[in-house]
C-alpha cells in the first residue's frame, strides 16, 4: 500500500467522520419516529425517549391497523401505483423510442416539444381548470392525467440512442418493421433502464398527494398520502375518542401512522436503490 | 447537422410523405404527443384567462376580455400585500435553498470519493439517499412532530433547542414566522442532499487518475488536489446543475410549503404557488390566480434562459 501524506490522512479521517455524522442525521428522525411509536406513555411524556424505545408496546400499531380507512386508502394507493406506472410506461417507452429514431422527421422539434414542458409549466390555476374541465374527479382520471414526466422520457431516449445502430440495421435487413424493432430489439436490450424508470414512476405515484387531495371528490378513493395527512392533522382527536384508557401517548399513534406509510418503501428500497443511482447517471441531465 | 426549429416551405409535403412511409413510427410517437398536448400544452392556452374575467360557464374563450386588469388587481388591488409578500418569500426561500443547500451534496460527494472502504461507502450512500424516496407528507409529518412544542408533549428537536437556550420554552416553532425559512431549508437539505450527491459523485469518479498522479509528482497536497483537479474536473456538472436549479427557482416545492405552513406564518412562509392555490382554487378568483401563474412561469423561463446564455458564453457549458 502506498504511503499517504499527512494532509491525506487528515482529510480521510475528516471525510469518514463527516459522512458518518451525516448518515446518522439522515437516519435519526426515522429511528426516533419508530422508537416513539413503540414506547409507553409515561416514558415518552417524561422525555426519556431520545433514541431507543422504552416500555415497548405495539398497541399504537393495533389502532392504526384496525382502522378501516387506512386499509381503504392503502388499497387505493396500490391501484394508483400499479395502473399509473403501467400507463406512464406505456406512453413513455414508445415515445422515447420514436424521439431518438433517425427516420423520424422533425425530430429536433419533437424533442423541443418535450423538453419545453420541463421548463415552462402553465402553473397551478390553468392546470386546475384544465383538470376540472376535462372531468378529472375520480381514480381513473388521476391515473390517466398525471405522472408522465419529460425527464423520464429523456432518460429512456438517451439509453435507446446509445444502443448500437448495427443491431437495428441487421433487423431491418431481416425485414423487421418499426413495431418489431421497438418490441424485439430495443425493449429487450434496455431492461435495466426500463426497470429504473418504472421505479421512478412508481415512487412518484406512491408519494402523490396534492392533486389527489384537490381533485378527487369521493373520500373512499383517496390515496394513502391524503389519508395519512388527515390522520396527522387529527390524530389527537382519534386518540381522545378511544373508549379505553391508552398506555401509549397520542404522539406514538401519530408516529405509528407515519411508520406504517414508509415500511413498504423501506422494504423495497435496498433492492431498488442501485437502479436509482444508475438512472441518474445513465441519462445525464442534458435535454 | 442541426435542423432549424421553424419550418421551411416544402417541408409540409415532405413531412406528409414521411408520415405515410413511416406511419408505424408516428403511431409510437402519437400517444406521448397527445398526452402532453392534453395535459401540458392545453393548460398553457388556459393562461389566456389571466387577461380575462373568467366565468366557468362561458369557458376560457367565451369569457370577457379585460386586458391587464387581473395584473393590476394582483399587483395593486386588494391582494397586493399578499402577492408581493409571496413573491418576496419565493425569492428569499429559493435563494436560501441555493446558498445553503447547493454546496452540501457537492461536499458530500467529495467526502464519499475519499472513502476507500467500499462497504462503508455503499452503506452510508444508501442511508443518505433514503429520505429522498419518502413522500412530502411523511417528511413534513415527522418534522412537524419533532419541532412541536405543546401542552402534552414536546418534540425531541424542540426540546433540544429549549434545553440549549436557543428558543424560549413557551415558543412554538411552527407558530412563529422567523423559524419557517430555516426549517424549510434544513428539511430540504436533509431530504435531498444525499440523493443529489449521486451526480457529483459520478463526475468525480470520471476524472482521470493520471491528473491526480501528476499533481502528486509535483508535490501537491490534498487541498491543492481538490482545488486544482477535482473542482475543475466536475465543473461542467456543477454548471449544468446550477442552471437547472436557477430555472426551478420559482417553482419551489409547494407541497412542502403547503404541508408545513399555517395562517400564522404567511409573512415568511407563503410563496407564489401557495398564494395561487388559496386565491384561485380555494377562493375561486381564477383570473387573478392565473395572472400570478403566468407571471411566475415567465420569470422562471427568463431565469433559465438567462442562466443558460451566460453559462454558454462564459464557460461553453449549456443545457441546450
Amino acid at each position: 500500500m502506498e504511503r499517504l501524506s499527512r494532509s491525506e490522512i487528515v482529510f480521510k479521517v475528516f471525510a469518514y467522520a463527516l459522512v458518518i455524522l451525516f448518515s446518522a442525521m439522515a437516519l435519526y428522525p426515522l429511528l426516533y419516529a419508530f422508537s416513539v411509536s413503540v414506547s409507553g406513555k409515561v416514558a415518552y411524556e417524561s422525555g426519556q425517549i431520545v433514541l431507543l424505545p422504552k416500555d415497548v408496546t405495539l398497541k399504537a400499531y393495533r389502532m392504526v391497523l384496525l382502522d378501516k380507512g387506512f386499509w381503504i386508502s392503502y388499497t387505493n394507493t396500490l391501484f394508483y401505483t400499479v395502473l399509473g406506472t403501467a400507463w406512464s410506461m406505456a406512453i413513455s417507452l414508445p415515445g422515447a423510442y420514436a424521439l431518438q429514431c433517425r427516420r423520424l422527421m422533425f425530430s429536433r422539434q419533437w424533442n423541443f416539444f418535450l423538453v419545453l414542458t420541463m421548463w415552462f409549466s402553465a402553473g397551478m390555476i390553468p392546470l386546475y381548470l384544465n383538470y376540472k374541465g376535462m372531468g378529472i374527479t375520480d381514480r381513473w382520471g388521476i391515473v390517466i392525467a398525471f405522472g408522465i414526466q419529460a425527464y423520464n422520457i429523456i432518460l429512456l431516449r438517451n439509453y435507446f440512442s446509445s444502443i448500437p445502430k448495427e443491431l437495428e440495421e441487421a433487423a431491418i435487413v431481416d425485414g423487421a418493421n418499426e413495431f418489431q424493432l421497438f418490441g424485439k430489439v430495443y425493449l429487450p436490450m434496455s431492461k435495466a433502464s426500463i426497470a429504473t424508470v418504472t421505479l421512478f414512476y412508481a415512487i412518484s405515484r406512491w408519494n402523490g398527494y396534492y392533486w389527489s387531495r384537490i381533485l378527487i371528490a369521493n373520500s373512499f378513493e383517496q390515496p394513502l398520502q391524503v389519508y395519512l395527512r388527515q390522520l396527522i392533522e387529527n390524530y389527537q382527536k382519534m386518540y381522545d375518542e378511544s373508549v379505553v384508557v391508552l398506555d401509549y401517548s397520542a404522539d406514538s399513534l401519530a408516529y405509528a401512522i407515519i411508520v406504517c406509510s414508509i415500511v413498504p418503501v423501506l422494504v423495497v428500497y435496498p433492492y431498488i436503490q442501485k437502479y436509482f443511482t444508475r438512472g441518474v447517471n445513465l441519462g445525464g441531465v442534458k435535454g | 447537422m442541426k435542423q432549424p426549429i421553424c419550418m421551411r416551405k416544402g417541408h409540409a409535403r415532405e413531412f406528409l410523405a414521411n408520415i405515410r412511409k413511416e406511419w408505424r413510427l408516428y403511431v409510437l410517437l402519437a400517444p406521448m404527443v397527445i398526452w402532453f398536448c392534453m395535459w401540458a400544452y392545453k393548460p398553457m392556452v388556459g393562461l389566456l384567462i389571466a387577461f380575462k374575467r373568467f366565468d366557468p360557464i362561458d369557458g376560457i374563450f367565451g369569457s370577457e376580455f379585460t386586458g391587464f386588469d387581473n395584473f393590476f388587481n394582483l399587483m395593486e388591488g386588494v391582494n397586493k400585500t399578499e402577492f408581493w409578500q409571496a413573491f418576496r418569500n419565493t425569492f428569499i426561500i429559493s435563494a436560501y435553498s441555493l446558498v445553503f443547500g447547493f454546496p452540501v451534496p457537492i461536499i458530500l460527494a467529495l467526502l464519499f470519493s475519499e472513502m476507500n472502504n467500499e462497504v462503508a461507502r455503499k452503506i452510508t450512500q444508501t442511508v443518505t439517499y433514503l429520505p429522498h424516496f419518502l413522500s412530502e407528507v411523511t417528511i413534513t409529518g415527522i418534522v412537524l412532530m419533532l419541532v412541536y412544542n405543546g401542552v402534552n408533549s414536546t418534540g425531541v428537536i424542540a426540546q433540544f433547542l429549549i434545553n440549549s437556550g436557543w428558543i424560549s420554552p413557551d415558543a412554538s416553532i411552527m407558530q412563529q414566522a422567523q423559524y419557517f425559512r430555516p426549517l424549510y431549508v434544513i428539511t430540504g437539505i436533509w431530504k435531498e442532499s444525499g440523493y443529489n450527491s449521486i451526480v457529483y459523485f459520478a463526475a468525480i469518479m470520471g476524472i482521470s487518475p493520471a491528473l491526480y498522479e501528476a499533481l502528486k509528482v509535483d508535490g501537491g497536497n490534498k487541498f491543492q488536489e481538490i482545488r486544482y483537479v477535482t473542482i475543475p474536473g466536475m465543473a461542467p456538472t456543477l454548471i449544468i446543475m446550477i442552471i437547472m436549479r436557477i430555472g426551478k427557482m420559482l417553482t419551489i416545492g409547494y407541497e412542502r410549503v403547503l404541508l408545513l405552513y399555517n395562517a400564522n406564518i404567511y409573512v415568511t412562509a407563503d410563496v407564489l404557488s401557495t398564494f395561487e392555490q388559496r386565491i384561485g382554487i380555494l377562493s375561486g378568483n381564477y383570473g387573478t390566480g392565473a395572472a400570478s401563474s403566468l407571471f411566475n412561469s415567465l420569470i422562471a423561463f427568463v431565469l433559465v434562459i438567462g442562466a443558460n446564455t451566460i453559462s454558454r458564453n462564459v464557460s461553453r457549458t449549456s443545457l441546450w
